[in-house]
C-alpha cells in the first residue's frame, strides 16, 4: 500500500471514498443536498425580493424627495400653506419647494393615481427627476390649468399618449384634463402624475393646502441641528422630516414581514443541516469498519476528520450552489408575477428587478456550505474518537452517538430558551421570541435519546414482567438500550412535528381570532366608502344629506378616516372619527382590556380610543393623558381605551366624529355604515345610492363579502404554512428513514441471529414496526409538547411583537391528531420498508458476514 | 430697449385666446413716479440697470441686474377659488458681473410665480422681490439693489444726476414699421453708484466684498408684443459720455442678415436731444469673438455710425455671454463696453453696455 503522507495519495483516496460514499448512498446525498438548497434558495430569494423591493421603494419615495435636506409636512395629510414663505424665508434655506399630493380616483380603476402639484420654477433643482416635459411649442404648459404631465407606467396605464383626455374623480366630481407631456425620469412601475400647485388647489378644491415643502440648507448648515430647531418652533402639528426617515419608515413597514420570511428560510437551512447530519452519522455508523480498517492502515484521525467534513462540505458546497440558482430564479419569478412584497401590499407601485449581488450571493453559499460543514462535525468528531481496534468489531455503532446522552447541555438550552421568550423586541424585531424557539428545539431534540432510554427502559422493564408479545418486547429492549441510534429518527419527528403543531396551533388561533374580531367590528348592512386612496375630501355635508335621505337607509353613521404623523420614523398613524359610544365603545370597537369611563375624564378632554399598535409603539396607556396634532394647539386628549386591530398594524386612533368636527372644523366623511329598515335589502339601497350624482366614487360592500374577502386573503396569506407543514412531515419520515436504513444493514446479523433462533421474518418486520412506531409515539407526544410550547410563543410573544396585535390561542385538536395518525402510520411503513432488505437476506449469510 | 427676453419667451408660448391686455398707444404720457411701478396689464415689462464700477484698486468692473416680469397666457380668476400659486404673474431675474481679472462674465437667475412676498413687482412705485434679490425706489428718487447669487453680490444704490430721458416719442418707442409694435419705455442714464460688490474667484474659495463706485444706466420698458414675424435678433447700446450725454442705439435683423429697424438718440448733459432714424444708423462689426461653450459667434466690437458721428464700440472683455436657458431660454452676449468718438464725435468717451441677440446657433430651449 502506499503512504498516504504524500499529498497526491491522500488527494486519491479522499476521491476514491468520496466516489464510494456517492455512489452507494446517491440518494440520501441528494436528498440532503436538495434540502440544503431549498433553505439556501429560500433564504436568497427572500433576500433578492425584498432587497429589490425595497430599494426600488426607497430609490421611488427618494425621487418624489428628490435633492431635498429637509421636508416640513403635516401631521395630517394638509397644511396651510402660510408656512411656506415663513419657510422659504428662514435663514440657513437656500431653496424652498411646496408641493401638494393627492391620490387621485379614476373612473373605473381600482387603484389611484398620485398626482404631485408644484411649482414648476422651485421643484426644478429640487426634485430634478419629476421636471415635467411640455412640448417645445407649449412651454407654459407647465403652469396651465388643464394640463397633467405622466410618467411612462401612468400613460401605459391610463392608455393616454400626449394630447389626450383623462377624466380624474376630484372628491366626487369629474375633472378633465389634457396630458400635456411626461416627466424626466420615473421609476419602473411609478405611476405618478405632476401638475401645476395652482391647478391642483383649485380642482380639488384644497385651496391653501400644502403636503409637504422640500427645503434645501445652505452649505454649512448643521441639518440636524436646524432640524430640531424648526421642529421645536412648529410644534407638533408640523414634522420636519430628513430623506432618511423614508427609508426608516418603509423599513418599518416591511420589516416583521420581511423577517418572518427569513425565518421560514432559517428553518429550511436548519432542516438541511439536520438532514446532512443523518446522513453522515448514518455514513459513519455503517462504514464504521472500514474506517477503523483505514485507521489501521496509517490514516490519521484529523485526515479521518477532514475526510467526513469534505463529503459534508461538498454537500453544502452543491446544494448551495444549486440553492443560489434556484433562489434567483425564484425570486425573479416571483418578482414578475406577484410583486415585491408577493401581494402583501407593503411595496405599492413599483417594479423591482432582481439583481446578481455577488456578495450576498457568497454569503448565502458559505452559509449552506457551514450549515453542511456543523451537520458532519460531530459525525466527523466521533468516527476520529473511536478506537480502530474496537469499531471493527460488529456492535460497536451505538458508541457513535454517545455525545447525546448528556443531558445538561439541552436542558441549558430548554431554560434559557424559556427565559429568551420573556425578553422584550429588539429594534421592533421578536430576535429573542425566535431565538426561544430554536432553543427549546435543539433542546428538545437533543434531550431525546436521554428521553427515548428512560420511558423505554420503563416500559420494557414493565413488559418482560408482563410476558408481552416478542415483537414489541424485542422492540421495547432495543429502544431502552440503544437510544443513540434512535435519537437520529426520533430528532426528525420531534421537530417536524413540533413544528406542525406549533403552525397548526398560531394559524388556527389567527383564525379563530380575525373571525371574532370581524363578527365584532361588521354590525351594520351595507359599508360605503369614497373612492380614492387619499386623503382629498370626502362626501360634503349636503352628500351626507342625501345620501342619509335614500330610501329604506334606517341610519347611517358616518366617518371621516385620515392620516396623522406622530413621528417622523414611523409610517403614519390612521385616524378615525367616528360615530362611538363613549360609555360602550364595546359595541363598535373590540376592546382588550378595561376602558375608561366618561365619569374618568377631565374636563376639556377629548377621549380617543387607541389600537393595541398604539401601546407597542408609541407607549400609549390605558388613562393617558396626551397632545395630538389634531385641532388647535394644546387640545388635550386623553386615551379612554385599547382596541384589537387586525388590520393597520402602523397603529390607529379612534375618535368621536363629533369631537373631531368640532376640533378640526373638518365637516367632510369618507366612508359610512348604513343600517337598513327592515323591508329592505341591501341590493336595493345600494343601487339607489349608485345612482346618486356622486354615486360613481362611492364603493360599496356588505359584511358578508367583507368578512369571506378577510379570510379568504388570510388563508392565502398563510397557505404557505401548509406547505411547510408538509415539508416538515415529509423531514420527520426522512430521519425514521434514515434511521432504519442504516440499522437494516447495520443490524443485518442481529436479524440473522434472531432468525436463527426461531423469530420469523414477519415477527422481525412487526419488530421494525413496533420499534418505528413507539419511537415515533414517544416523538409525537414530546413534538405535541414542544409544539405547543412554540406555539404559545408564537402566539403569545412572536406575533404581538412582529404585527403589534393580540391574539387568543385557539387550539385545532382535530387537526393535529389527524396529523399525528398520519405521521405514525407513514412512520412505521417507512421503517418497514427500510427494514425489508435486511431481513430479506438469506439468514446464514447473515450471520457470517460479520467474520 | 431690451426686448430679447420677450421676443424668444413669448414666441415659444402659444397664446391662448385674447386675455384683456392694455394697448401700447402714442401719446400716453408717462405718469411718474406711478410708472416707475410694474404695470400687470401688459405682458411683459423689465427694469435693466447696467454701468461700470470701479474698485478702491481702480479696477474696472461691468455689471447687469434685471427684474422682468412676464404676464403668462394664464388668467387670474377672481373670487374665493383663487389659488395664491396662481402662475398669471412670473418674476424672472439676471444678475451679472463682468470681471477682467476673471476673464469672464459670472452671472445667475432666478423665476418664480409672483406671490406669497416671496416674488412681486409692486405697482406704483419700484418695488421688485425675487427671494433674497430685490430692487426698489426711495420717494427721492434712490434706487437701492440687493442681489446675493452664486459667485458673486451686489450691494448698490442709485442715485440720479439727471432729469427722466423719456425715448422715442414721449415714452413712445417703436421697434419695428408697424404702429403696434412699440413699448413705453424710459431711461435713467447717469445714475451715479456707491456700494459693495462680491467677486468671482477663480480658486472657488470665498472672497471678500470690496466697495465701488461708478455710474450705471436704468432702462424700464412695457410693452404687450414687440417683435415682427421673421425677426432674428438685434443689436443694441446705451452709454454714458464722460462729458454727462446719454447715448443709446440699437438695430433690429432678421434672419437673412439685414436690418429691418434701426434708430438713434443723444442727450446732451444741457438736455437737448437728437434722434436718428433707421437712415441715419449704422452698426458695422469691427472684430468677432466665438464662444467656446456655445460655438456662437458675436460681434464685439462695432463701429455705429450716426448722422456724422461716429462710435467704435469695444467690449471690457469678450466672453460676456449670458447663458439664460433656464429662466428665459435665451442665449445671448451683454457686456460693458467703452464708446470712442470719431468723425463729427471725436474726442468724446463714454462707457456702456452692448447686447448682441440672435447670434446662438443652436438656441435649442431647455425644459425647467
Amino acid at each position: 500500500m502506499s503512504t498516504p503522507k504524500t499529498g497526491r495519495g491522500l488527494t486519491t483516496l479522499a476521491r476514491w471514498m468520496l466516489g464510494a460514499q456517492w455512489r452507494s448512498h446517491r440518494g440520501r446525498a441528494l436528498v440532503a443536498m436538495v434540502t440544503i438548497a431549498l433553505g439556501v434558495g429560500l433564504g436568497y430569494a427572500v433576500y433578492l425580493i425584498n432587497g429589490a423591493a425595497f430599494n426600488e421603494f426607497s430609490a421611488a419615495a427618494r425621487s418624489l424627495s428628490g435633492q431635498a435636506d429637509l421636508q416640513v409636512r403635516g401631521a395630517q395629510p394638509f397644511m396651510d400653506e402660510a408656512i411656506y414663505p415663513r419657510l422659504a424665508m428662514r435663514v440657513g434655506v437656500t431653496a424652498a419647494s411646496p408641493v401638494l399630493e393627492v391620490d387621485v380616483a379614476l373612473p373605473g380603476k381600482s387603484t389611484t393615481l398620485k398626482v404631485l402639484g408644484m411649482d414648476a420654477f422651485r421643484a426644478r433643482r429640487m426634485t430634478p427627476d419629476l421636471v415635467s416635459i411640455p412640448s417645445s411649442q407649449a412651454m407654459l404648459d407647465v403652469l396651465a390649468d388643464d394640463a397633467l404631465f405622466l410618467s411612462p407606467s401612468a400613460k401605459a396605464w391610463l392608455g393616454a399618449q400626449d394630447g389626450a383626455h383623462v377624466t380624474l374623480l376630484g372628491g366626487t366630481s369629474p375633472i378633465t384634463l389634457r396630458v400635456a407631456g411626461g416627466i424626466l425620469r420615473a421609476r419602473p412601475g411609478q405611476r405618478i402624475g405632476v401638475m401645476d400647485i395652482a391647478a391642483v388647489q383649485t380642482h380639488f378644491h384644497l385651496q391653501g393646502k400644502l403636503s409637504h415643502v422640500d427645503l434645501q440648507l445652505a452649505r454649512g448648515v448643521d441639518s440636524d441641528a436646524f432640524r430640531q430647531a424648526l421642529q421645536s418652533e412648529l410644534g407638533t402639528h408640523l414634522v420636519v422630516d430628513a430623506p432618511s426617515d423614508v427609508e426608516s419608515r418603509t423599513d418599518r413597514l416591511s420589516r416583521a414581514y420581511r423577517i418572518n420570511m427569513n425565518v421560514l428560510a432559517l428553518m429550511a437551512l436548519f432542516t438541511g443541516a439536520f438532514l446532512v447530519f443523518a446522513t453522515q452519522a448514518a455514513g459513519v455508523v455503517r462504514q464504521r469498519a472500514q474506517l477503523a480498517m483505514l485507521r489501521v492502515l496509517g490514516m490519521t484521525r484529523m485526515d479521518l476528520v477532514r475526510q467526513i467534513l469534505l463529503e459534508g462540505g461538498l454537500l453544502g458546497l452543491g446544494g448551495g450552489v444549486l440553492g443560489i440558482a434556484l433562489g434567483f430564479m425564484v425570486a425573479a419569478l416571483a418578482l414578475r408575477v406577484f410583486g415585491g412584497d408577493l401581494g402583501g401590499g407593503y411595496f405599492p407601485g413599483v417594479e423591482p428587478r432582481v439583481a446578481f449581488e455577488p456578495i450576498a450571493s457568497a454569503i448565502f453559499l458559505l452559509l449552506g456550505v457551514g450549515v453542511a460543514l456543523a451537520g458532519s462535525l460531530v459525525p466527523a468528531l466521533e468516527a476520529a474518537k473511536a478506537q480502530p481496534a474496537p469499531a471493527l468489531k460488529a456492535g460497536s455503532e451505538e458508541l457513535a452517538l454517545a455525545p447525546f446522552g448528556t443531558p445538561w447541555p439541552a436542558l441549558a438550552c430548554l431554560v434559557v430558551g424559556v427565559a429568551l421568550a420573556l425578553v422584550p423586541p429588539v429594534n421592533g424585531v421578536p430576535v429573542a421570541g425566535y431565538g426561544a424557539m430554536a432553543l427549546l428545539l435543539v433542546g428538545a431534540i437533543a434531550l431525546m435519546p436521554r428521553l427515548t432510554a428512560m420511558v423505554f427502559r420503563r416500559a420494557s422493564a414493565r413488559r418482560v414482567a408482563r410476558q408481552g408479545n416478542v415483537a414489541t418486547m424485542l422492540a421495547l429492549a432495543r429502544l431502552a438500550n440503544a437510544p443513540g441510534q434512535a435519537s437520529i429518527a426520533m430528532g426528525g419527528v420531534l421537530s417536524s412535528f413540533a413544528l406542525i403543531v406549533a403552525m397548526a396551533i398560531m394559524v388556527a388561533s389567527f383564525r379563530v381570532s380575525v373571525e371574532h374580531w370581524l363578527a365584532h367590528l361588521l354590525s351594520a348592512d351595507i359599508y360605503g366608502r369614497v373612492v380614492q386612496g387619499g386623503d382629498a375630501a370626502g362626501l360634503r355635508p349636503d352628500q351626507q344629506a342625501q345620501v342619509a335621505a335614500v330610501g329604506g337607509i334606517a341610519h347611517v353613521a358616518f366617518a371621516r378616516v385620515s392620516r396623522l404623523t406622530l413621528d417622523v420614523a414611523k409610517p403614519p398613524v390612521a385616524l378615525i372619527a367616528r360615530e362611538l359610544d363613549a360609555a360602550d365603545p364595546d359595541a363598535t370597537l373590540q376592546m382588550t382590556g378595561n376602558v375608561l369611563q366618561p365619569t374618568s375624564w377631565h374636563s376639556g378632554e377629548t377621549p380617543v380610543w387607541a389600537s393595541e399598535a398604539m401601546v407597542d409603539l408609541y407607549g400609549y396607556r390605558l388613562g393617558q393623558r396626551l397632545e395630538l396634532p389634531v385641532g388647535g394647539r394644546g387640545e388635550r386628549f386623553v386615551v379612554a381605551g385599547i382596541w384589537r386591530d387586525y388590520v393597520r398594524q402602523t397603529g390607529a386612533l379612534q375618535m368621536r366624529v363629533a369631537d373631531y368636527r368640532r376640533l378640526t372644523g373638518d365637516v367632510s366623511a369618507t366612508d359610512m355604515s348604513i343600517t337598513l329598515r327592515p323591508s329592505t335589502t341591501a341590493t336595493q339601497v345600494i343601487h339607489a345610492l349608485k345612482k346618486l350624482p356622486f354615486g360613481d366614487a362611492l364603493e360599496f360592500s356588505q359584511p358578508g363579502e367583507i368578512r369571506a374577502r378577510t379570510l379568504t386573503t388570510f388563508d392565502r396569506a398563510f397557505a404557505v404554512t401548509y406547505l411547510l407543514e408538509a415539508v416538515a412531515m415529509v423531514i420527520g419520515l426522512f430521519g425514521v428513514g434514515a434511521t432504519f436504513s442504516t440499522q437494516a444493514l447495520a443490524r443485518a446479523h442481529e436479524f440473522g441471529m434472531l432468525r436463527h433462533v426461531g423469530v420469523t421474518v414477519r415477527q422481525i418486520l412487526a419488530m421494525i414496526a413496533a420499534e418505528a412506531g413507539w419511537l415515533t409515539l414517544l416523538g409525537i407526544a414530546m413534538g405535541c409538547a414542544l409544539g405547543f410550547a412554540i406555539s404559545l410563543i408564537l402566539v403569545f410573544v412572536v406575533n404581538p411583537q412582529s404585527f403589534h396585535w393580540s391574539i387568543s390561542l385557539h387550539v385545532p385538536w382535530a387537526e393535529i391528531v389527524m396529523i399525528g395518525c398520519a405521521m405514525l402510520v407513514s412512520s412505521c411503513v417507512t421503517a418497514v420498508l427500510a427494514g425489508h432488505r435486511a431481513v430479506s437476506m438469506d439468514a446464514v449469510r447473515a450471520v457470517r458476514e460479520d467474520w | 430697449m431690451r426686448w430679447l427676453w420677450g421676443a424668444l419667451f413669448f414666441a415659444a408660448t402659444a397664446w391662448a385666446g385674447a386675455a384683456q391686455v392694455a394697448d401700447v398707444t402714442p401719446g400716453r404720457a408717462i405718469d411718474w413716479p406711478k410708472d416707475s411701478g410694474a404695470h400687470p396689464a401688459y405682458r411683459i415689462e423689465w427694469w435693466y440697470v447696467t454701468g461700470w464700477l470701479e474698485t478702491p484698486d481702480h479696477q474696472p468692473l461691468g455689471f447687469q441686474v434685471t427684474f422682468f416680469r412676464s404676464g403668462t397666457t394664464h388668467e387670474a380668476k377672481g373670487g374665493e377659488d383663487v389659488s395664491a400659486f396662481d402662475p398669471s404673474q412670473l418674476i424672472i431675474a439676471h444678475v451679472a458681473l463682468a470681471d477682467p481679472a476673471y476673464g469672464r462674465l459670472v452671472h445667475d437667475q432666478n423665476i418664480a410665480r409672483q406671490g406669497f412676498g416671496l416674488a412681486y413687482a409692486k405697482v406704483g412705485q419700484t418695488d421688485l422681490r425675487l427671494d433674497t434679490w430685490h430692487m426698489t425706489r426711495a420717494p427721492d428718487g434712490t434706487y437701492t439693489v440687493v442681489a446675493d447669487a452664486t459667485g458673486l453680490a451686489l450691494h448698490i444704490t442709485l442715485t440720479p444726476t439727471q432729469p427722466l430721458m423719456l425715448q422715442g416719442e414721449q415714452g413712445y418707442s417703436r421697434k419695428g414699421p408697424l404702429a403696434g409694435q412699440a413699448s413705453y419705455y424710459y431711461s435713467e442714464p447717469q445714475l451715479k453708484v456707491h456700494g459693495s460688490v462680491r467677486r468671482p474667484s477663480a480658486t472657488g474659495a470665498a472672497s471678500e466684498s470690496v466697495a465701488v463706485t461708478g455710474h450705471a444706466w436704468l432702462d424700464h420698458e412695457w410693452s404687450n408684443s414687440l417683435m415682427t414675424a421673421g425677426t432674428a435678433g438685434w443689436d443694441w447700446f446705451g452709454a454714458n459720455l464722460d462729458d454727462g450725454a446719454a447715448l443709446t442705439a440699437f438695430r433690429v435683423r432678421d434672419s437673412g442678415g439685414h436690418v429691418i429697424w434701426a434708430h438713434a438718440t443723444l442727450r446732451d448733459r444741457d438736455g437737448h436731444t437728437t434722434q436718428f432714424g433707421p437712415a441715419e444708423v449704422e452698426f458695422i462689426p469691427e472684430r468677432q469673438w466665438r464662444s467656446p461653450r456655445t460655438d456662437s459667434v458675436y460681434p464685439v466690437a462695432f463701429q455705429v455710425r450716426m448722422g456724422a458721428m461716429r462710435w467704435h464700440v469695444s467690449p471690457l472683455i469678450d466672453d460676456q455671454e449670458l447663458d439664460a436657458r433656464e429662466s428665459t431660454f435665451m442665449v445671448y452676449w451683454e457686456g460693458a463696453v467703452t464708446l470712442t468718438g470719431d468723425g463729427a464725435s471725436a474726442g468724446r468717451r463714454g462707457r456702456g453696455y452692448l447686447e448682441l441677440t440672435g447670434y446662438t446657433r443652436n438656441a435649442t430651449l431647455q425644459a425647467w
